[in-house]
């Protein structure tokens, strides 16, 4: 290719870049309204961040976007709420958003495109990665092992080799982690970075957010989960979510430092350490995925962004068929029924690894920035 | 569908603030109570809607205001931008009442907060709603749920039977079916006439077609007009309302609170034919914000426009809409389809007359014109910093204060001075017997509150006699 060739095709790159969706211009109209509004400055961090602009450049769309929490109360309390003629949706215009600067900032770039039917994708993945399990099981082991019990040290092992598991779940997550963190590093760069320096005390309140979930306390008394009356469901079940998720990890954790440290080989015993963090995390983990799933199922459908439930329902599947079968597990670890059940959850937190940074789950890095950014500007401000 | 065969013991006309308030007294003192709202589910409310604090004496501070505003204070401020147009008696009361609306919208659930930003520095005379005036009609919505009230949307009252000082059925349009409606006591809560533009017509003619309608659509003034004219007693100048300066291109109708400007007291105002008018800064804009509408409505062709500069644009809320912007006043002149000399000409006089002074925004300071008239008595600094900005103002009409006359207790009284048996009014629909004119902000809520308390006691004591 020629140098002008490259310039034209560097042109039209910056021009795709710079054309916008609809979403962000509909967010920018809708942002005028509230700017002049602000009537919902007591429920969370965006309205307190979005008064101190004036101008609404794509970055700072997204920064907001990112910054929301789908709490709903400022749609519940919006005057100009559909279907008045200003059709102020803040809640699924920034979702929208949301989603798509998940896909813009992807990494590898090209795998932004699994954002669009990102349902379809986290399904298949699921189904094609519990087959593999299944099948690797069968061929690399002996395939009489899958039916019978298995019992004593190293009894996991002899269904999935550890190797096996190491190589995959290592390289999976390792990936994982390597392109969220890319994609953490091209939102920074697309999105203006954090605005400036930042000190401990900012670092300190975005930890706080992350960990409290404050913004969805929607100023103390609670969100509009499912209708104008307000309630603290969602935050308690995505705390038992958050929280299950991070015993689970422990749990895992904790067994390899067993198994590599201390020589101390699984099974482990139902009271020890990394068994009895499973177990509650497992616990923790479907109450808050079920218990989310209700409430998208009960919700007032119209600050919800339709387009993408297929994602949210698939990951929150997902994540509650990883628990579940986790638990079922520990139920039938000295059974006969073991094996499948060890493949069929192998399987599953494999998919969940490879899925990782194309799906719902990485609205926790990009959320963790927008607070981090917030704390800043919200100590600047004073 | 409701039960229209039975005999209510209180029927509440109107969905917003004062008719809610009316519901849940009179079915907290066990009344059965039917609701009647105009409005489909998500516009209900009324203007209630568009609010966000109610006006409130209070001896100390709050958890939500600060300092104190005392009754006499308070007085002094309704009597100022009513120029004493006023029933002193029926105004104290209600002033002395306020001090209790706060905790009673609590106890339905209503949620303060602190005021922040963008509120006209009212956070020591008004205590803010979390959310606005919907979140508050939410909570209002869900606590006559709660005591069972039957609360009918898209239902109009249309006629209200009146023998002999006595409410006896009315006529309503029911999600389009005619139906009618028996009680023992009436509470008349259904807001002014504003958004009757023929109604508007009779007394302003055309001008009424460019009167911006802020709040919602349904207040027709129905049930106004039908109880005035089966002998309930009227009170009130039909001219008079509550109007602010809207933008001017702003929707005709439910524009709501965010299209006010409120830059006048930091810009130059002048008519279609290019001449100062008024004084922009005569006082706080929260005590002068609610004259602007009618002194628009007065001018040629009901426009305005607000001229200011870069030094003044950040002193303001932003517009919803892109303010005219121009590098020179001609510039601006061309945009807002003015004679471009003359709008230089009267800015360079205002610059002329402009005496230096300390700028302090919220407060009214030493920035004042000397030998212009009409003079800008405060925040007049020289407008001379491009790029120069603009605003493009008509009337915003937030309601009518044509009334029924009421009494202390909220009783309707009836042309020869009597009140009537079972009729009772609170809100908008008895707003002129306080306010012959202005305005002060948060009191339509704080109006709503004490007169719905009363009227829904009043109503609930009636029933048990």
């Amino acid at each position: 290719m020629s140098a002008t060739e490259m310039s034209k095709l560097d042109a039209l790159l910056r021009e795709a870049e710079v054309t916008e969706s609809g979403a962000y211009q509909d967010a920018r109209r809708q942002m005028a309204v509230c700017n002049a509004c602000r009537y919902c400055e007591g429920y969370c961090a965006v309205f307190p961040a979005m008064a101190a602009r004036r101008e609404f450049a794509t970055a700072d769309l997204t920064h907001l976007a990112n910054l929301c929490h789908g709490c709903k109360g400022c749609y519940h309390a919006c005057q100009y709420a559909p279907p008045h003629a200003f059709a102020i949706n803040i809640p699924a215009t920034f979702a929208t958003i949301r989603q798509e600067s998940y896909a813009q900032y992807a990494w590898p770039p090209a795998m932004g495109r699994a954002f669009e039917k990102n349902g379809t994708v986290v399904v298949a993945v699921a189904t094609l990665f519990v087959t593999l399990a299944l099948l690797l099981a069968v061929a690399l082991v002996d395939p009489s092992r899958l039916w019978t019990a298995q019992t004593g040290t190293g009894a996991f092992f002899r269904i999935i080799p550890l190797w096996l598991i190491n190589t995959l779940a290592g390289a999976s997550f390792g990936f994982a982690i390597l392109a969220m963190a890319m994609g953490a590093l091209r939102y920074l760069k697309g999105t203006g970075g954090l605005g400036g320096p930042i000190a401990p005390a900012p670092v300190a309140d975005a930890a706080v957010d992350v960990l409290t979930l404050r913004n969805l306390g929607g100023g103390g008394h609670g969100c509009n989960d499912v209708d104008d009356s307000f309630a603290q469901q969602r935050r308690w079940l995505h705390q038992a979510m958050f929280y299950g998720f991070m015993l689970c990890f422990a749990a895992t954790t904790t067994g390899a430092i067993y198994h590599h440290v201390f020589g101390w080989k699984s099974p482990h015993a139902f009271l020890s350490l990394p068994v009895q963090l499973g177990t509650w995390g497992g616990v923790l983990l479907c109450i808050g995925t079920a218990g989310l799933m209700r409430v998208k199922v009960i919700t007032d459908p119209v600050p919800v962004a339709r387009k993408l439930l297929g994602g949210e329902f698939a990951m929150l599947g997902l994540l509650f068929l990883i628990g579940s079968t986790g638990l079922l597990l520990l139920a039938v670890r000295h059974t006969g029924a073991m094996g499948c059940m060890l493949a069929l959850h192998f399987g599953l937190v494999l998919a969940l690894f490879v899925v990782l940074p194309y799906s719902k789950m990485v609205h926790g890095v990009y959320r963790g920035i927008a607070l981090l950014r917030n704390a800043r500007e919200r100590r600047a401000r004073g | 569908m409701p039960d229209f065969s039975r005999v209510y013991d209180v029927l509440v006309v109107g969905g917003g603030n004062a008719a809610l308030c009316a519901a849940i007294t009179a079915a907290r003192a066990g009344a059965s109570v039917i609701l009647c709202e105009a409005s489909p589910p998500p516009l209900r409310g009324g203007n209630s809607r568009h609010t966000r604090n109610l006006r409130t004496m209070h001896p100390g501070p709050t958890q939500v205001m600060t300092d104190s505003y005392l009754e006499e204070e308070y007085w002094d401020d309704l009597k100022r931008v009513t120029a004493g147009k006023t029933d002193e008696h029926l105004a104290r009361m209600c002033i002395r009442a306020s001090q209790h609306a706060p905790d009673f919208l609590a106890s339905c659930g209503v949620v303060f907060q602190p005021s922040l930003s963008g509120t006209l520095s009212l956070s020591r005379t008004n205590a803010f709603f979390l959310g606005g005036g919907k979140a508050l009609v939410n909570a209002l919505y869900r606590e006559c749920a709660r005591l069972g009230i039957v609360t009918l949307f898209d239902t109009e009252v249309q006629h209200i039977k009146v023998e002999e000082g006595w409410a006896t059925e009315a006529v309503v349009s029911h999600a389009g079916f005619p139906e009618r409606i028996r009680f023992k006591a009436l509470v008349a809560s259904s807001g002014g006439f504003q958004a009757n533009r023929n109604w508007l017509r009779e007394y302003w003619g055309d001008a009424a077609d460019n009167f911006q309608i802020r709040g919602t659509p349904y207040a027709q003034g129905v049930v106004l007009k039908d109880l005035l004219a089966q002998g309930v007693q009227e009170v009130g100048d039909p001219t008079q309302f509550h109007a602010v300066a809207n933008d001017a291109r702003a929707p005709m109708e439910d524009g709501g609170l965010a299209m006010r400007l409120d830059c006048v007291p930091f810009a130059v105002v002048v008519n279609r034919d290019v001449e100062r008018f008024y004084d922009e800064g005569e006082d706080v804009w929260p005590k002068r914000y609610a004259i602007w509408g009618r002194l628009i409505a007065q001018q040629p062709g009901q426009v305005a426009l607000a001229v200011t500069d870069s030094k003044a644009v950040m002193n303001f809320l932003p517009s919803v809409y892109p303010p005219y912007k121009a590098d020179s006043i001609a510039g601006i002149a061309a945009q807002a389809g003015m004679d471009a000399a003359k709008l230089e000409k009267v800015i360079a006089d205002y610059n002329a007359a402009v005496v230096p002074g300390t700028f302090t925004p919220m407060v009214p300071d030493d920035c004042r014109t000397e030998g212009l008239i009409p003079p800008k008595s405060h925040w007049a600094r020289r407008i001379d910093k491009p790029p120069y900005y603009a605003y493009p103002l008509r009337p915003g009409i937030t309601f009518t204060f044509l009334s029924v006359k009421v009494d202390d207790k909220a009783r309707v009284l009836m042309a020869d001075g009597k009140p009537s048996g079972n009729m009772f009014a609170s809100g908008e629909i008895m707003s002129g017997n306080i306010l012959g004119q202005g305005y002060l902000a948060g009191f339509g809520m704080t109006l709503g509150t004490v007169f719905g308390r009363l009227a829904g006691e009043g109503a609930a004591k009636h029933v048990r006699n």
